[in-house]
């Protein structure tokens, strides 16, 4: 029986670093795999989408429409930022850098003096479970599961739908979109604002269970940095099974030896992959496969 | 003889000229708190604190007939920063004393340089103890005043295994060699004890972890905004434990912060917080809300800060007006500064330059009002002078703990 609660704990423990791991970092993926930007300003959209779905939850919206809320705002601050910040840098990619890091400081010290250094939560909905001796809570299952659905309806998005086909000709060959009638600035602001929304969607969903403070977006940003070095630059082929693997490694490690130790292994994985793999999870299948 | 006289007067009357433009001078203090950043939301009070403090110091004429001017700058949470800020401060500022500090790391971080510059810092922090330093005072609580009456109570409350989670960094650290020591003083157990990441967020493994131990009771140490979040996620996967604190509710006031019930069955000894209910207490509340009034939570690190000011001023009166090092030391070492603070009658201990409190046990229930189940009067930071700092004799400038003591007087 033992075997079982303990089985049953590690494919939770790992199902929920997954579930962070995805949804911290997909926005980011998809603004690095499809365009080319590496947004330090990442973790202040999460920090957005947190509280605008904490803010409308507290107002008396009902907790999803909130966090779609949330993922809004984010996408709608990310298409302005995209078009002020962004759209005169993609011929520079290493200044987006320092551009959106720039961003990421006005943002949370603005956040601190307009709204002050903490923001009152919402609380945890949904209670708990009991395996054996352990108790979970059920909201961290609804996580795992808005992570499938994330990964499910972003892949039938860039596949199955007229704007996943532009944007992905436009983000291959510009020009030719262009001269075949793409409006390709309006794909790049959508793609970006699409990023945007996934950080928001993020921050919206962990709102509930985290304290709520402009620097709340720094949480994320590490693991969200490392499942895309890790994974490389495709969402699908990388995010999702580097996500998977980190996944794996911080269940086993802190369950073994601490956070500390999950910390570690999280930031050797990197170290390892970069060495072997240096263009991700994702650039080693497509050479496999090329 | 008529003449001399006249010299003599105008003598006099150059020399109290010089010593009323030397009285004008203002005080200079330099304050150094995170108002930004991780802790940002446990230390900006403390800049209120002696705001308020300097604002009514002034309005009675100063310390000594100087007014008291603060210089103050935002460390960001950054321990780099306080480097940089203590080097101003001290070097180009040339400030009087320094009030500095809310993480252990960063006080580290400073305290090298107080001591090269011969400065005076306080640190108005509760802290894990064992600073024996003459450049510094501390104001704050240490694990003497905070565990050994925590601690014996939560066991004889709810049991003797305990499960420690503290911050990994010098303050989770030696903080957690004291509970490890007074539990087992108390024929208790230590079921675990697993130290976090600054900066973590996601508890769900150790929460099982904790589960799977079965403590009877959980001693948190979790600092800044981030490892805060472990108090919902443990409410939501149901691990409903008693815990212990020294620094929760009293520093990042998280029974305001979080939905009921997640904090509910905390206990926390503060040496004061805004619910405490004696007269002085609800007076140094009112006050400060009429000068701040969107506080959302006056802390007890906010309280010691407001308190220090106090403190100092009495100290340079006492030693006629000179903010001189040496000359304060030698009021302290009377022994009898003492200030009757919001929270009650505190003094300084000559040997360590630390306070002694009155410590409030602060249970968080359900709804999470607070309560004081418990009171102990006058708690002293004995540790240190017991095991053998004395800074009037000599100044060590190091930090001891129970596994690392001063080495025996000789």
């Amino acid at each position: 029986m033992t075997v079982y609660y303990t089985l049953f704990t590690f494919l939770y423990q790992t199902g929920d670093a997954f579930a962070f791991l995805v949804l911290s970092a997909c926005g980011l993926a998809i603004i690095f795999g499809m365009m080319g930007v590496i947004n330090l300003a990442h973790g202040e959209f999460i920090m957005c989408g947190a509280y605008v779905c904490a803010a409308s939850a507290r107002a008396g919206l009902p907790l999803p429409l909130a966090v779609l809320a949330g993922a809004l705002a984010a996408g709608a601050a990310g298409m302005l930022i995209e078009r002020i910040v962004i759209r005169p840098l993609y011929d520079r990619p290493l200044d987006t850098i320092v551009a959106t890091w720039g961003v990421s400081m006005i943002v949370t010290q603005s956040t601190l003096i307009l709204l002050g250094s903490t923001m009152p939560g919402t609380g945890t909905p949904f209670g708990s479970f009991a395996v054996g001796p352990y108790s979970y809570s059920i909201y961290r299952v609804v996580l795992m599961g808005a992570a499938l659905a994330t990964l499910g309806l972003l892949w039938l998005g860039f596949t199955r739908t007229r704007f996943g086909v532009l944007a992905r000709a436009t983000i291959q060959v510009p020009h030719i979109a262009q001269a075949l009638g793409v409006n390709t600035g309006l794909v790049y602001s959508l793609t970006f604002g699409l990023g945007a929304a996934l950080a928001g969607l993020a921050g919206g969903l962990y709102a509930p269970t985290m304290t709520l403070v402009p620097t709340m977006g720094s949480a994320f940003v590490v693991e969200a940095f490392v499942t895309v070095v890790v994974g490389g630059a495709d969402i699908f082929l990388g995010t999702a099974p580097a996500a998977l693997v980190l996944g794996i490694i911080k269940a086993a490690l802190t369950s073994w030896q601490g956070q500390l130790a999950g910390q570690i292994g999280l930031l050797v994985a990197v170290i390892i992959v970069i060495r072997i793999l240096p263009r991700g999870i994702s650039g080693w299948i497509l050479r496999e496969r090329a | 003889m008529k003449t001399l006289n006249g010299a003599m007067t105008a003598l006099g009357l150059i020399l109290l000229c010089s010593s009323v433009t030397h009285a004008q001078e203002p005080i200079k203090l330099g304050v150094l708190e995170d108002q930004s950043g991780d802790f940002a939301a446990a230390t900006i009070g403390k800049v209120h604190g002696i705001q308020l403090a300097a604002e009514e110091i002034n309005a009675a004429g100063g310390i000594a007939g100087r007014p008291l001017e603060l210089v103050i700058y935002d460390t960001q949470s950054d321990n780099t920063r306080y480097q940089e800020f203590m080097r101003r401060v001290l070097q180009r500022d040339k400030v009087d004393a320094v009030f500095a500090g809310f993480s252990s790391a960063s006080r580290e971080a400073y305290r090298p340089i107080v001591n090269q510059f011969d400065g005076f810092a306080f640190y108005n922090n509760q802290y894990e103890g064992g600073v024996c330093d003459a450049n510094m005072v501390v104001t704050g609580a240490v694990p003497e005043q905070q565990f050994s009456t925590l601690l014996p109570y939560m066991m004889e409350t709810y049991g003797k295994k305990v499960y420690t989670i503290a911050a990994d960094y010098n303050f989770g650290q030696i903080s957690a060699e004291w509970v490890r020591n007074i539990v087992k003083e108390g024929g208790g157990e230590m079921v675990g004890e697993e130290f976090i990441p600054l900066g973590v967020s996601q508890f769900s493994q150790t929460i099982q972890n904790i589960q799977a131990a079965k403590p009877d009771f959980i001693v948190t140490l979790l600092v800044g905004t981030a490892q805060a979040s472990y108090y919902e996620q443990a409410a939501a996967a149901n691990v409903n434990l008693p815990m212990g604190s020294s620094v929760n509710v009293g520093q990042g006031y998280e029974h305001k912060r979080f939905k009921p019930p997640s904090l509910a069955n905390m206990y926390a000894t503060v040496n004061w917080i805004e619910e405490v209910d004696t007269p002085q207490s609800k007076a140094f509340v009112e006050k400060w809300h009429k000068k701040f009034p969107d506080e959302p939570y006056i802390n007890q690190e906010a309280e010691n800060s407001y308190l220090a000011v106090h403190l100092y001023k009495q100290m340079v009166e006492r030693a006629s007006g000179s903010t001189k090092k040496d000359d304060l030391r030698k009021v302290i070492a009377e022994g009898d500064v003492c200030y009757d603070a919001p929270e009650g009658k505190v003094c300084l201990d000559p040997k360590s330059q630390h306070m002694s409190h009155t410590i409030y046990l602060a249970k968080v229930s359900d709804d999470h009002s607070i309560s004081f189940p418990k009171v102990w009067n006058d708690i002293k930071p004995y540790w240190l002078g017991d095991a053998g700092c004395d800074l009037t004799k000599n100044d060590p400038s190091a930090q001891y703990t129970p596994s690392n003591p001063p080495p025996a007087a000789n």
